[in-house]
């Protein structure tokens, strides 16, 4: 990778003063980051470790609210969202594997927005707020298309706080070099209605599937899929998958995710 | 023999320590005293015109020591193809220069055209990015069949096709297969595509090149199967340096499977780049540059004919194929798709007409070479499946139709249409192994339990024979071999009593110093912890040809049996003299020689010193020291044969195969040590699962590589495989070598493939969906869903 | 930019470019050649280490970012006596490698797993290996291995 200043600062404060540094990035786990940088995709001439920064990790709950702090690893979410949000622990327990999971953050993973990621379809799936060093910003409009979202640059994910669901469940179908998701789809079920976001397969990066979360609203259960579909023309082609593939995936897992949070 | 033999013996590794601590040295871990670094300037298009090449910016980066072009190489000479294929109208195949570094014209992406030397390699890399190069892209030649057809935009200039060489096996037999065919009662035809793989060895390749100005000596540590074939072809045909000039040192090395077999320009770089700047030059491939340069394997598009009468007797194999030969010939690239591909297309049957076409084709992507397998793999693939397809359409049973073509014992041994004689063999006991080991009567059972978890499930069977232990010298040079293949040991048996053994065969898990030792041991009745071998380094051993073909056991290992005999001869004679006794007197058991009808007896231990100690020594009749070399060159291949079994599920919601069983069966003659070729068939099963279920190399028309790291090229990792039923006691010793040892190391990666698409095309049948007769590898979900839903 | 950490149990300190990878530290800087780099992707998992008891990919992690913590290679796995660590025993017992090269990121993770899960049946061995690519053995013998190393029986109904 090409060379660059490490800082690594103690507070969100001083993190970003040094993020208002002209191609300054912020570092989370680096998951993703670093292999883009040892690729030379990306060449920060600062880069800013949020690491050590006290009350950046943590899980902790609030009345029907799952609050994970922006630094907190998957391993972290995988041991301890468990108890009061199964769904969004057995989402975290697959990302990636274990070693990526000691690093990766839930605060770099949404502000990557990789659109084959798993967690931005929890943050839409649950219709989680965004929580930044200036202000909350809803999933719905945090999400802006493929590695695009509503932050500024310099900005700061704090914390996620995703309403806890009645019941939620994630299906993953790994693409098998990566094992990031093929497509990913998180269910999520709650007292006023039923939520679905996407992963893996939409061109424009995760999405909620509006369709069947009103058909599962009134009748949850995989029939109620019966003759919805999404369009293969919106979907990823690749190597290991056409659009129709993907197309008939979302469809699959939405029902298996069903299932399973039924 | 002594009582106790360790031959048959599960010995643990003595390797396994330094690996497991973290102790092994592997040509990276290699530090040289005022080490610089090589970066390469490679081409992103994949067929281009070198217009210029400005690397004045380069060489004024921080740390830059060096630049180099391919102008710099324009003099010296190009990596040769060992193996000369002549076409069916008797011409020679094309052999157009593989430079050290591209001149003229790029023709693959990857192809490195500028080398740059700096004091670190993040350095070089930087300076690396900084040539300036002028290319002027040209149409990518990327479809196999289209380039073979298309004279007029060529890989290579110089030469009038991209077809390298049209081969006929055997010409002489071609219209009488034909005949045959045309007169069948049932002709099966199938059209598949033997999919293109990356190796990948978890070790990217590095070099290290060192250059003395006081004895103008070279020294190069590298990546290497085979360190005296890299002496070779870097001496003699590269870069002219008297062969007594070179050392060439392969360490520990991780993982070969074909990949480093072979000389690859960056090794003549570093040397070069050593010399011209009078320290050493280190370079290391990183992932995404391996996938760019390291030969790749397989690549065949093929069309397989197969005649028989109603009862499933087999009349007849025909087959054309375009194999892909990628940008340049790598150096066993004309062997690979002709002589270790079609002499196999006969398989473990008696079938009287066969009759084989391969054009090979240059094509601008990554050279093709043989991986693990090489050829056999390829015809075993296509027969295999052509043979699953036949017995659907005639309603017979996979088994039984095998079973019925088999060349049964007593016909060994066996002269084949495509002109190999197998020794031995007994395929039908090799089936009975299997069928009990893969528990076949319980299939239904099975099939009942899937089903009921909504799971399409499906049993593939395969046969395979190989011709391996590659090989005899008289046999590969009449097939145009350029090389001798036999191979060396040295047995030096120290003053102590202890023994080094050199030889020629590298071990980069084969478990060479552990068996090897297991042989010696055996021979002379002494403790193999005793026994060490000495590999891998052009100054301490003898010229041995190195690893691959699953030739070093059955070569090697018998050139260190010859080497071993010749010590107890010579040691007879000490013994000999010591007892007073004329050396045919004297015999040797349990590493105690005696002499015969007397109670005179002296430990091995005792006559090793004595060669060492030759105070009293008849020297006119014995020579001081116990050391011996032999070269055993064999008086054929090996044919080591085995019968598969595959059970899959098969999720109709997905498309997505798992393999829920996999048994081997497989007769590779006597075993050294159990524990070590069961290693073999466990890691070349898994190699022939991630070729049917998720390998594949893929271009685009340009020629972009687009499966060009890990994020994108899938290889099975622990959940993808189950655990292996393997069986290796049906076996029939290899008539012709004194271990009657026959290999394993490629067994597993060419009888699977086949096994395992059999039984995916099984368990789609099984579910109504008729029509679907073959899917190309890799059997992606994606692929199987298609197919599922399109049929 | 200085730097320091303790590494198998040894407090070192070396001055680095920012942009050091945690690997090139171990590897380079202080001679730990035991780690390996096979890939560039944070896949094939050759490289693991723990840092702070946790399995890290040290090709993903900055040198800069383990300032001050305890980082423990496949060469801090055997005992100061030289003792095998079990898993170690267990590799070489029971034909878990053969060319060698990603057998340190996968005792490694070996480790780590049954830190997490002391008694892991195959199939969470399995799932748990998944950031690790071994291409000589099949994976067959790892998993027997750590069967054997977590005290539990290897004789697996395949066999």
């Amino acid at each position: 990778m090409y060379n660059f200043e490490f800082q690594k600062p103690g507070s969100i404060e001083d993190a970003v003063a040094a993020l208002r540094h002209e191609d300054a990035m912020p570092l989370g786990g680096g998951q993703t980051l670093l292999p883009t940088m040892k690729a030379r995709l990306a060449s920060p001439t600062r880069l800013v470790s949020l690491g050590g920064i006290p009350g950046m990790k943590g899980v902790s709950s609030s009345g029907d609210t799952l609050i994970v702090k922006g630094g907190t690893t998957h391993a972290i979410v995988a041991r301890e969202a468990g108890g009061v949000f199964p769904g969004l622990a057995q989402l975290a327990s697959h990302i990636g594997d274990a070693a990526v999971r000691s690093r990766g953050t839930i605060g770099g993973s949404l502000a990557n927005n990789d659109p084959a990621a798993c967690y931005p379809a929890a943050a839409l799936g649950t219709g989680a707020t965004i929580k930044t060093d200036r202000r909350e910003i809803a999933a719905d409009e945090f999400f802006q298309g493929m590695f695009s979202t509503a932050l500024d640059e310099g900005e700061i994910i704090t914390e996620v706080r995703f309403p806890i669901p009645q019941a939620a469940n994630y299906q993953k179908f790994l693409q098998p070099a990566s094992r990031f998701a093929m497509v990913g789809v998180f269910v999520a079920r709650f007292a006023d209605g039923v939520r679905v976001a996407v992963t893996g397969a939409g061109n424009d990066g995760v999405f909620r599937w509006s369709e069947a979360e009103s058909a599962l609203s009134s009748n949850f259960s995989a029939d109620a899929l019966a003759g919805l579909s999404v369009s293969a023309d919106d979907m990823i082609a690749d190597i290991h998958g056409s659009g129709a593939y993907r197309a008939h995936l979302v469809k699959e897992l939405t029902g298996r995710a069903v299932l399973a949070a039924s | 023999m002594p009582k106790d033999s360790v031959i048959g013996t599960s010995t643990k590794r003595r390797e396994d320590k330094r690996f497991i601590t973290g102790r092994g040295q592997y040509t990276d871990d290699i530090v040289l005293k005022d080490q610089t670094y090589a970066a390469f300037a490679r081409s992103d298009v994949a067929h281009g015109k070198i217009v210029s090449i400005d690397t004045s910016a380069a060489e004024a980066m921080p740390g830059v020591l060096a630049v180099f072009t391919g102008e710099d190489f324009a003099e010296v000479g190009g990596n040769p193809a060992g193996w000369l294929i002549h076409s069916r109208d008797g011409t020679p195949m094309t052999e157009p220069k593989r430079p050290v570094l591209a001149h003229g014209k790029v023709r693959h992406v990857g192809d490195a055209y500028a080398a740059v030397i700096a004091e670190t390699a993040e350095q070089a890399r930087d300076a690396a990015e900084a040539i300036d190069a002028t290319i002027e892209e040209l149409p990518a030649i990327v479809d196999l069949r289209q380039a073979a057809s298309d004279t007029s935009n060529r890989v290579h200039d110089e030469v009038a096709s991209n077809v390298c060489f049209d081969w006929g096996w055997i010409e002489d037999n071609r219209a009488a297969v034909d005949e045959a065919i045309k007169g069948a009662p049932h002709v099966t035809t199938l059209e598949l595509r033997n999919n293109r793989l990356s190796p990948n060895p978890i070790e990217p390749r590095c070099s290290i090149g060192d250059f003395n100005p006081g004895t103008e000596d070279y020294t190069l540590y590298t990546t290497s199967q085979n360190p005296h074939l890299t002496r070779l072809l870097v001496c003699a045909f590269v870069m002219g340096i008297p062969e007594n000039k070179l050392r060439v040192v392969a360490p520990d090395v991780g993982g070969g499977f074909g990949s480093k077999i072979y000389h690859y320009g960056e090794e003549a770089l570093v040397l070069a780049a050593a010399k011209r700047i009078g320290r050493p030059v280190k370079w290391t491939c990183s992932r995404s540059e391996a996938f760019l340069t390291d030969a790749h394997g397989r690549d065949h598009v093929t069309k397989i004919e197969l005649a028989t009468d109603f009862d499933g007797n087999f009349i007849a194999v025909r087959t054309e194929t375009f194999a892909n030969l990628g940008a340049y010939l790598s150096n066993f690239a004309t062997a690979t798709p002709t002589f270790l591909h079609g002499t196999l297309m006969a398989g473990n049957y008696t079938v009287p007409n066969v009759y084989v076409n391969v054009k090979g084709v240059f094509t601008n992507t990554v050279p093709v070479d043989a991986y693990r397998g090489a050829g056999r793999p390829e015809a075993t693939f296509s027969l295999e499946r052509v043979i699953d397809k036949c017995a659907r359409e005639l309603g017979i049973d996979p088994i039984e139709i095998r079973r019925k073509n088999y060349i049964k014992p007593h016909q060994f041994p066996y002269t084949t249409p495509v002109a190999l004689e197998y020794d031995t063999g007994d395929y039908d006991a090799v089936m009975d192994r299997l069928e009990a080991i893969a528990d076949l009567s319980g299939f239904e059972r099975r099939l009942n339990d899937s089903a009921s978890r909504g799971k399409l499930r499906g049993l593939g069977i395969s046969s395979y024979i190989e011709a391996c232990g590659i090989a005899p010298s008289n046999l590969v040079g009449a097939l145009g071999g350029r090389v001798g293949l036999y191979d060396a040991a040295t047995v030096r048996v120290n003053a102590t009593g202890t023994i080094s053994v050199m030889v020629g065969a590298h071990s980069h898990g084969q478990s060479h110093e552990t068996t090897f030792p297991q042989i010696v041991a055996d021979r002379l009745g002494i403790d193999e912890s005793k026994i060490e071998i000495v590999h891998g380094d052009t100054a301490k051993i003898p010229f041995g040809m190195g690893t691959y073909g699953s030739r070093s056991l059955a070569v090697c290992g018998s050139a260190v049996v010859r080497a071993t005999e010749k010590i107890i001869a010579k040691a007879k004679l000490i013994a000999g003299h010591m007892m007073e006794a004329g050396d045919a007197e004297v015999d040797f058991e349990d590493g105690v020689f005696s002499v015969r009808g007397t109670n005179k007896n002296v430990p091995f231990g005792d006559v090793a010193l004595k060669a060492y100690i030759p105070h009293d020594f008849p020297l006119d009749r014995i020579e001081p020291g116990l050391e011996e070399t032999a070269f055993y060159d064999p008086a054929n291949f090996t044919y080591p044969s085995g019968c598969y079994a595959c059970e899959v599920e098969v999720d109709p919601g997905t498309g997505k195969v798992e393999v829920m069983s996999f048994a081997a069966a497989d007769d590779f003659g006597n075993v050294i040590n159990p524990m070590v070729v069961e290693g073999q068939v466990h890691g070349g099963i898994a190699q022939g699962i991630g070729q049917a279920l998720m390998e594949n190399a893929v271009y685009d028309e340009n020629g972009q590589l687009l499966s060009a790291s890990y994020m994108d090229y899938t290889m099975p990792r622990a959940y993808d495989v189950p655990m292996f039923k393997v069986d290796h006691s049906a076996n029939t010793p290899c008539t012709h070598n004194p271990l009657g040892v026959k290999g394993c190391g490629e067994a597993g990666a060419i009888g699977s493939p086949p096994a395992l698409v059999n039984a995916v095309i099984d368990a789609l049948q099984r579910a109504g969906r008729s029509s679907v007769t073959h899917i190309d590898m890799p059997l992606t979900p994606s692929r199987v869903w298609d197919a599922i839903h399109n049929s | 930019m200085k730097i320091s950490m303790t590494v198998n149990g040894k407090e070192v300190a070396r001055e680095v470019e920012d942009r050091r990878l945690l690997v090139d530290y171990l590897r380079q800087d202080l001679g730990l050649t035991g780690t390996h780099v096979g890939c560039d992707t944070s896949q094939c998992g050759a490289c693991v280490v723990h840092v702070d008891g946790e399995p890290v990919k040290a090709c993903t992690m900055l040198a800069a970012d383990a300032e001050g913590a305890q980082v423990k290679t496949i060469e801090g796995m055997a005992g100061k006596d030289g003792t095998l660590h079990a898993i170690q025993a267990a590799f070489q017992e029971h034909h878990g490698l053969q060319c060698g090269f990603c057998t340190p990121g996968m005792i490694m993770s070996a480790a780590a797993l049954l830190k997490e899960n002391p008694k892991p049946n195959e199939h969470e061995i399995r799932e748990y290996l998944d950031g690790n690519i071994c291409r000589c053995t099949g994976y067959h013998n790892i998993v027997k291995a750590i069967m054997a190393a977590s005290g539990q029986p290897v004789a697996i109904a395949a066999e």
